[in-house]
């Protein structure tokens, strides 16, 4: 045995479940239970075996690791079609975890606004549940959550939770509804107006589809919340996730080393970032 | 460490004698051209070859590559493989040799690349002087990679009659005392070396317009330049300009199942910021998808992105991607014209 840092760990997969028709959630258990060990935000290379390998973001906490660690996955590529064709039991191939997450010490005492657009929930609500686990800690809890339609949504039933803790501000829209959204609708950016917040003292954390940011950004700067203080998880194609592939690279950054998370000051005015 | 002798005519049973032990890898006729390849007779070994149309790194980061193998099914399994062997590469000119540091620093820095490292601690080097420019598109010179006295356990250089040999490492010493008939250099070698060697100088010619020096500033200014647009028109994205590059080492990996979907081999190969698909991910977003921006990349890579990481330039100047692109596109050009419109 060498020590590649290419070749996977071969982890079980030990629970499956369909939240959209786009989207599973993935429960994987690494040899001996042991416990992933990442940050929140931090993504792990999935290998299909015969297919390929793509970098996912983690979803669970690591407050609430158990044994165990989850991905939310959108079959939207090779790698993830095989993924969705997985039965509890099987086994994926897993590097990681990779990168840079959300640095959760500098968040404490500090109110925390979090924007996530669709799929962009998945990264975020590994911090989300941080927070929630240690919520002692933390000033206001802001959740703007946005999607295109209402069965598009993910992590309903803790959309629910959220909504209903007193502790939490949760506001959730859809760009359209149906007959029984009864729910706000309109796009993210229609939910700012709603919420007041004390800038200076306020990190905001987003997440989402590429054409999201500039609009979530002008409303986040709008507000007068410091460049440094708003923290964006990117996407990228990805080979190795150790900085050596060059798929990732934006401009001089390698997305798989100083992100995926990075602050509006990192990457404003660098072309490629968004 | 110490300085030798080798007559040329003891270069072919030198080579003969590596052959017996090592894979022996230098620069052979290919056409009118010349290739780094396997040397399975001494007299294949042209070291009187100008320029080689890929570079070293074929050798140490092969076009394709066995990261690991795996078996499918119930319980499928992954085991790592290491492509290495006992290799000598022997010829390698001085910009190559500065391009292997780099490629060196790449692979071990952070996260070490036992692929790459082993075999990269399998492979001896012998370098080669150059005493002339390869040609007009050389500019060697300018890039600061003329000459070098790091990255090789032997080098030669050509005294006329004989090559005056630099030990630089133990392997390389052990490598010339076991397989070499060699003389201690005497003063008169060495003066005939320095003699040599100050006569290559006004043979190369400085072709940027500025001190390489100054790039990595240069190009902070130039983001928005109108070259890259003009690039950008002229660029086929056919990724010749990276194949060729001695220090582009950017991979993509690919899994290859057998016949009978039983087994398979995860696979790196070379892959170029230069082709369409390098940037975009599975959604459909591409992230470098002009043209003009993917020729940015690749110079901003060489004159500053690489700097601002392992302290050097991506660039050494051997001009193989001047000669290899089909669109004319001209590295020393850019840069001299992005310095005159500074």
């Amino acid at each position: 045995m060498t020590d590649s840092i290419y070749v996977p760990e071969m982890a079980r997969l030990v629970d499956v479940r369909q939240m959209t028709t786009a989207e599973k959630l993935f429960t994987i258990e690494l040899p001996g239970g042991r416990n992933l060990g990442h940050d929140p935000g931090q993504f792990v290379m999935v290998s299909m075996l015969g297919v390929g390998e793509a970098p996912i973001s983690i979803t669970s906490s690591p407050s609430r690791s158990n044994g165990v660690f989850e991905l939310c996955v959108r079959k939207v590529g090779d790698v993830t079609n095989a993924m969705h064709a997985l039965q509890p039991g099987a086994k994926l191939g897993i590097r990681g975890p990779f990168g840079h997450g959300f640095p959760i010490e500098k968040m404490r005492g500090k109110d925390v606004l979090f924007a996530p657009g669709g799929l962009g929930l998945a990264p975020l609500r590994s911090l989300i549940n941080q927070v929630l686990d240690e919520r002692g800690t933390f000033g206001r809890v802001i959740i703007l959550y946005g999607a295109r339609r209402p069965e598009e949504l993910l992590f309903k039933d803790e959309l629910d939770q959220w909504v209903a803790r007193d502790d939490v501000e949760c506001r959730v829209t859809v760009d359209r509804g149906d007959e029984m959204w009864d729910g706000h609708v309109g796009v993210i950016t229609t939910l700012f107006p709603k919420v007041t917040i004390n800038p200076r003292n306020t990190v905001a954390v987003t997440c989402g589809p590429p054409i999201m940011y500039r609009f979530v950004l002008m409303e986040l700067l709008g507000k007068g919340i410091p460049e440094t203080q708003i923290y964006l998880s990117l996407e990228r194609r990805m080979k190795c996730g150790v900085g050596k592939c060059g798929h990732c690279q934006i401009n001089s950054m390698y997305c798989c080393q100083e992100g995926p998370v990075f602050t509006y000051a990192q990457i404003k005015g660098v072309e490629e970032a968004l | 460490m110490s300085l030798w002798i080798l007559d040329k005519g003891a270069i072919a049973p030198f080579v003969e004698g590596l052959m017996a032990e090592y894979r022996v890898v230098g620069p052979k006729a290919k056409g009118p051209q010349f290739a780094f390849g396997d040397i399975t007779d001494p007299a294949q070994l042209r070291l009187d070859y100008n320029i080689t149309i890929l570079p070293p790194k074929k050798v140490l980061q092969p076009q394709y590559e066995r990261l690991a193998t795996f078996t499918l099914g119930e319980d499928p399994q992954v085991e790592p493989t290491i492509e290495a062997g006992p290799t000598v590469l022997f010829g390698v000119h001085t910009c190559d040799l500065h391009a292997i540091r780099l490629l060196d620093k790449a692979f071990s820095e952070e996260y070490p690349d036992a692929h790459y490292l082993k075999r990269r601690e399998q492979t001896i080097i012998v370098g080669l002087e150059c005493l002339e420019p390869c040609d007009e598109h050389s500019f060697c010179k300018s890039m600061g990679t003329l000459t070098t006295d790091e990255g090789y356990d032997l080098h030669l250089t050509d005294l006329g009659p004989a090559y005056a040999v630099d030990v630089a490492t133990e392997k390389g010493k052990t490598l010339l005392s076991q397989y070499g008939t060699v003389r201690e250099a005497t003063d008169a070698d060495i003066r005939r070396l320095n003699e040599v060697l100050g006569a290559k100088w006004p043979r190369f010619t400085y072709r940027l317009d500025f001190d390489a020096a100054e790039l990595p500033a240069l190009l902070s200014t130039a983001y928005d330049h109108p070259l890259w647009a003009e690039l950008g028109e002229r660029c086929l994205a056919c990724g010749s300009c990276t194949n060729v590059c001695p220090t582009c080492y950017c991979f993509n990996v690919t899994d290859e199942v057998n016949m009978h979907l039983t087994a398979g081999e995860r696979l790196r190969r070379w892959d170029s910021c230069q082709l369409d698909e390098f940037a975009s991910v599975a959604g459909g977003e591409n992230f470098r998808e002009a043209r003009k921006a993917r020729q940015r990349h690749r110079f901003f890579r060489k004159g500053k992105y690489i700097y601002e990481k392992f302290g050097e330039l991506g660039c050494v100047g051997c001009g193989r991607c001047i000669r290899a692109c089909v669109a004319n596109i001209n590295i020393v050009d850019g840069f001299n014209a992005i310095h005159g419109t500074a």
